[in-house]
């Protein structure tokens, strides 16, 4: 006969389980960051220093990010999306593989890119010095910097041509990885899962509407797009396709993508002249 | 335009002069009445900024604050457009300072005085005007800025009312705004740190030669225009050209049917590792006005003046980075008005100017007189502490190089301004603004004072600026 203990023991382990990652993310204190301001950065010939990029923080970015960087700052609670975590150190915008750091010029280039249809504002007017200095300031707020290394940045082919069959052939990658499913059959952010979707921290997200004109988060561009499909935006459920789809189907993903924006385009005018439908969730396989 | 009046009350005509000097005092506490300065925290609440984002040190803008001003009130993150605001939002802002002053001028006409003149001081509480700053978009790529000002009694007037269309055909390079606006200097008197009687404003932003009727060049005062205004896509350059009636900002056209005045401006903006951003620029006004008025019954008639003559105001300026916290504005200039406008001819529909020439037919100017010409500066220093606590100076001087009449000495109207302050914020949010100010200003100008000696006078003030 197991004694009251015993009885408990499961059910005391798999709280203890479950409990570890909570640890794992527990709040950082001002001491552990200060213990980080020796952060550096690299961006091409430039060095960053976290402790240099306190006051420009303080000015601009604390607001939302807050002081100790967790994401709190007093306009948060007023602001969707809301600001970045950075303690967790998980970034959306990458060019390193899902679930790996990205490297300091992808910080640097969010800085100023900005992210659109959030609070995030391009904040261009920095100095090429002003702007590594707080990716360093960014990065000492994660432990994860300090023992990790970031991913290596993935390799993008030379971008091919655009032709009607690369749209045609997008088109079929679309319906092969169900992209539909959260962005639409028309890519319009309609799609079965749309209204349900969480990021890591439960929080509902929306994904992308390609139709009404607006710049992905992540940059706009050709190889931008190809960048998040084939990287994933970590933390939200938009994952990594970059097992599922050959660099040459992706190139044709992209066309793709880019035709059902309303932006006029090649790849616009061209899958107007097909005729292309949009695709169709109940198609079997490989017969859209 | 209280710097205008400013300078205008200080001295045209030995006649005008008594009654000026005797006014000084009541009018260095009006002066101060009305700020006109652009710090919006409707701004802020819309994107959830603090007012360090933006200024320097409110209402000084920094280079993202001018940024986002060149974008047309848009931080270009896909939010811009009001249809994101909760319909609750109302883009506007309102501002005032009460404060505590003391000033004194060194020498005012006294019936009393035994050599009819004496010293000054007036010490007491006292109000700034108000301003109600609306501000936002209409749209996206649409903007507007409605700045209904008043003095300290309550008088208001339309200090900016202007619709700007931005980045048309997706072109940074094409913005256009029509109606009352702030000429684009980068360095703005609408945002100067500085607000005491004495120091408040930039002389040179309204410099005029004593016994000069052009109130025209002014290029602190709004303008009634249009102007386009182009800039790169991280705005380190920027250029704009405006054209506008030679009306200084003032509605119904009371002086010339004709009379246009040009603005140009062009700056770039150069990286320097730590330092940060330093600009530099410059800028020409080149502008007519009249100096004829057709009459009725010996009565004006406003907006028929004619017999247009020309001035000029150009210079460079500059905004430099010593250390990440101090920094240097630096602004020049030349100014040239016409022989006529330094006759006396020009305003003589304003009541409060001196100059009453009529430039009718059979007039001729007098003897010897030349265009009158000078050159100017300031240096203004911002120390920033922090983006809460900012230490402020400036020093300005301006000299005649060639008085309009004959027999004036070369220094008359010279003007030395030196003023030092600093703001403090105690708190710093996203929803308002709150500076604790405290600043000296001291100002000197040659030959004006009843004796034809200098007259000079400071300005002490303590102040709450706040703006919500």
């Amino acid at each position: 006969m197991p004694n009251k203990l015993q009885k408990l023991f499961p059910g005391l382990v798999a709280a203890a389980i479950l409990a570890l990652p909570l640890a794992a993310s527990a709040q950082l204190t001002q001491a552990d960051l200060d213990s980080h301001l020796g952060m550096e950065s690299h961006i091409a010939n430039l060095t960053g220093h976290a402790k240099d990029a306190k006051m420009a923080y303080r000015r601009y970015c604390l607001v939302c990010h807050g002081d100790l960087g967790d994401g709190n700052g007093e306009t948060a609670q007023w602001i969707d999306p809301k600001p970045r975590n950075f303690q967790l150190g998980i970034f959306k915008c990458r060019s390193t593989p899902t679930g790996t750091l990205p490297t300091d010029q992808d910080l640097y280039d969010t800085i100023a890119r900005g992210l659109d249809r959030s609070n995030m504002p391009q904040w261009s007017t920095f100095s090429n010095q002003e702007r590594a200095d707080l990716v360093a300031w960014v990065k000492h707020f994660s432990p994860r910097f300090a023992s990790e290394k970031p991913g290596d940045a993935i390799q993008i082919p030379p971008e091919p041509e655009v032709t009607a069959e690369r749209i045609k052939a997008g088109r079929e990658v679309f319906a092969r990885v169900q992209c539909w499913k959260c962005h639409g059959a028309t890519g319009q952010a309609n799609g079965p899962s749309s209204s349900t979707l969480q990021d890591d921290l439960g929080r509902p997200i929306l994904p992308f509407n390609f139709t009404e004109g607006s710049r992905p988060k992540c940059g706009s561009d050709d190889k931008d797009l190809y960048r998040i499909f084939m990287t994933g935006l970590d933390g939200t459920p938009m994952p990594s396709f970059a097992d599922n789809i050959k660099p040459d189907e992706a190139w044709d993903l992209v066309f793709y993508l880019k035709a059902l924006e309303p932006q006029p385009s090649k790849e616009r005018a061209m899958a107007k002249q097909l005729a292309l439908k949009p695709v169709d969730p109940n198609a079997p396989a490989g017969q859209q | 335009m209280r710097i205008a009046t400013h300078c205008r009350l200080w001295g045209r005509s030995l006649r005008a002069k008594h009654f000026v000097v005797a006014a000084m005092v009541v009018t260095s506490l009006l002066l101060i009445s009305s700020q006109n300065a652009n710090a919006i925290p409707a701004f802020a609440r819309k994107y959830g900024l603090r007012c360090s984002a933006c200024h320097e040190s409110w209402p000084m803008l920094n280079y993202f604050g001018q940024k986002f001003k060149d974008n047309g009130y848009q931080l270009m993150n896909d939010r811009d457009s009001p249809i994101w605001q909760n319909p609750g939002y109302w883009p506007v802002t309102m501002r005032i300072t009460p404060f505590w002053s003391r000033e004194s001028v060194n020498k005012v006409a006294v019936d009393t005085a035994p050599t009819g003149e004496q010293k000054i001081t007036t010490t007491g509480f006292n109000l700034s005007g108000l301003d109600i700053l609306a501000a936002g978009t209409l749209d996206k790529n649409i903007s507007f800025l409605l700045v209904p000002s008043s003095d300290e009694t309550g008088a208001f007037h339309f200090e900016s009312a202007n619709t700007r269309f931005s980045n048309l055909f997706h072109s940074p390079w094409l913005n256009v705004k029509v109606g009352k606006f702030e000429l684009d200097s980068f360095i703005s008197e609408k945002r100067t740190l500085t607000l005491s009687a004495n120091g408040g404003g930039y002389q040179l932003f309204h410099f005029i030669p004593q016994n000069d009727g052009n109130i025209f060049g002014q290029i602190g005062d709004n303008q009634l225009g249009v102007e386009w205004m182009g800039h790169s896509n991280n705005d380190r350059t920027r250029i704009s050209a405006a054209v506008f009636n030679s009306v200084d900002g003032n509605v119904d056209l009371p002086y010339g049917q004709n009379a246009y005045t040009a603005f140009f401006a062009a700056s770039q903006a150069f990286d320097t590792g730590k330092l940060g951003v330093q600009r530099i620029g410059g800028y020409a006004m080149i502008g007519q006005a009249p100096t004829t008025y057709l009459t009725n019954a010996g009565a004006l008639l406003p907006g028929t003046g004619t017999g247009n003559k020309s001035f000029s105001r150009v210079g460079f300026e500059g905004l430099f980075y010593v250390t990440p916290k101090l920094d240097f504005q630096v602004f020049t200039q030349h100014g040239e008005d016409d022989a006529w406008f330094g006759a006396c001819y020009g305003d003589i529909i304003d009541g409060g100017t001196p100059c009453t020439n009529n430039n009718i037919a059979g007039t001729t100017l007098p003897q010897g007189a030349k265009n009158p010409t000078w050159n100017g500066a300031f240096i203004e220093t911002h120390y920033v502490w922090n983006p809460q606590f900012v230490i402020i100076q400036r020093s300005e001087w301006v000299r005649m190089s060639q008085q309009g009449l004959p027999g004036v000495a070369n220094n008359y109207g010279d003007i030395d301004n030196y003023v030092i302050g600093y703001r403090y914020n105690p708190f710093m949010n996203p929803r308002a603004g709150f500076a604790f100010h405290n600043e000296y200003s001291w100002l000197r100008q040659r030959g004006t004072a009843p004796d034809g000696s200098d007259l000079t006078s400071n300005s002490l003030m303590l102040g709450f600026d706040f703006d919500f």
